[in-house]
């Protein structure tokens, strides 16, 4: 159940097989949905739950899957998982789903879902696939929260929308930086925590 | 025996079957859930009107306060007339249509006219609903919200930080019968009483927001002179001592 493999299977992408920091999947929505530090954790969550879920079908499935065919087998699943779960969203707990609007439906698109289907359901059991899509799901997550966090704090001076910034220091003539809310700002951020966790890394990588 | 799932007719047969399972199991979670949804979207309809009318809608239920207190009413010939039919969530083709909705509300501060808009963001549509004091000439509150705009910056314009600085604005230039209310470039408001400050970093939705408001209260001229129109001609802006001529003017059939 937790051999050293699994344990693997779920522990290196969260720092060492990051798949922001390490294999640059999903950059993109990276970039859309963290200039708040809320809408960035429900997204991290979501790709989590719907990366699990997909790795385990497609993991089922892949013995009977056409090798010609089997993108758009693994698209269809999750296309049809990333569909059933914005419905249950609307239907039971509609507030969490007019906040995410259509980030739910562009979860299809995220690199990292088809990355780990093609790279690990493949070819690994439903435990193990379910392990490293909870795995990847959370490593995501937490660069995105990184991410949310300074965009949110410098740009806005809020966190999770309460203001943090004391009143004596805004009339000390501080100002927040409205760049960090600009799309380009989080590129440069996730280009930095790159450049950081690489330099922590340095001596395990090898 | 071992498939051959290389072969052509297994990849068709593989393809038709996982489709029709996925097309089959999509329908039913859509229609099982369909009156749960759409339930929720008429009831987040309601709550998006009573914000416009300052009503907290998480301390009230949603419901029983907008059965209570606010009539849905269509503006036909000059009169206010109920409407109805089913209770619509969107209302951009109604406006299209000619169809002018007006909700009615009675609240703590007096009768107010909550006025439905729709517009375009940077990304996809926007819709609000403005409500007016009953001189029909100063915001009392409002609510906007969008499809798409980008979070953290054109989705603000859904926050109550946003919307609360529409309260006790003028909808009309002093001394002037054109509509203008609008939203400015953050940080620019140079005439205070009819410019509402935008959202820092989302100039293109605040201009949709301001094109949203000018254009959609522009449909409802009609209605907002008819209400107060005949007063401002003797003597702008309609005060409090127009009432009587209000009431002349504004027929509203229960």
């Amino acid at each position: 159940m937790f051999s050293e493999e699994n344990k693997a299977a779920f522990r290196n992408p969260l720092n060492l097989n990051n798949p922001i920091a390490v294999q640059v999947l999903g950059i993109c929505s990276a970039l859309a949905v963290t200039s708040q530090l809320k809408p960035a954790i429900v997204m991290g969550l979501s790709v989590t739950v719907i990366t699990a879920f997909s790795n385990v079908i497609i993991s089922l499935l892949r013995k009977t899957i056409p090798n010609r065919i089997r993108i758009i087998v693994q698209l269809v699943v999750v296309a049809a998982l990333v569909t059933i779960v914005s419905q249950l969203l609307k239907a039971y707990v509609y507030d969490v789903s007019v906040q995410l609007s259509v980030y739910v439906g562009l979860i299809i698109t995220n690199c990292i879902l088809m990355g780990r289907l093609e790279a690990f359901a493949m070819q690994n059991g439903p435990w193990s696939s379910f392990l490293d899509g909870i795995g990847n799901g959370l490593g995501y997550a937490i660069i995105l929260v990184i991410v949310g966090f300074i965009r949110e704090l410098f740009g806005l001076g809020t966190l999770f929308g309460f203001n943090v910034i004391p009143q004596a220091l805004t009339k000390a003539g501080y100002c927040n930086n409205g760049m960090m809310l600009m799309p380009a700002m989080s590129l440069i951020i996730v280009g930095c925590v790159i450049w950081a966790h690489r330099s922590i890394n340095k001596e395990e990588k090898k | 025996m071992k498939l051959n799932t290389n072969s052509n007719v297994y990849t068709v047969v593989y393809a038709a079957i996982l489709v029709i399972v996925v097309a089959f199991l999509l329908a039913f979670v859509s229609s099982a859930l369909k009156d749960t949804q759409e339930a929720n979207v008429e009831n987040d309809t309601k709550g998006q009107i009573l914000t416009a009318l300052r009503i907290d809608k998480s301390q009230v239920n949603v419901e029983q306060t907008f059965q209570a207190n606010v009539k849905d009413m269509l503006f036909q010939d000059g009169q206010l007339v109920p409407y109805e039919g089913k209770f619509l969530t969107a209302y951009g083709t109604e406006i299209k249509n000619g169809n002018l909705h007006v909700f009615v509300a009675s609240t703590d501060d007096g009768t107010k006219y909550v006025i439905p808009v729709t517009g375009h963001g940077l990304w996809g549509g926007l819709w609000g609903y403005i409500a007016l004091n009953e001189d029909l000439a100063t915001v009392y509150g409002a609510y906007f919200y969008h499809e798409s705009e980008t979070a953290g910056l054109g989705a603000r314009i859904g926050e109550a930080d946003f919307r609360d600085r529409f309260r006790d604005k003028q909808v009309f230039a002093e001394g002037a019968g054109d509509i203008a209310l609008t939203v400015v470039k953050a940080g620019s408001v140079k005439n205070e009483a009819n410019e509402v400050d935008g959202v820092t970093g989302a100039t293109l939705t605040s201009k949709g927001v301001a094109a949203m408001v000018s254009d959609g209260l522009a449909v409802y001229k009609s209605f907002i002179e008819t209400a107060s129109g005949s007063c401002q001609a003797e003597a702008a802006p309609c005060g409090q001592e127009d009432a009587e001529c209000q009431a002349d003017t504004l027929e509203v059939e229960q």
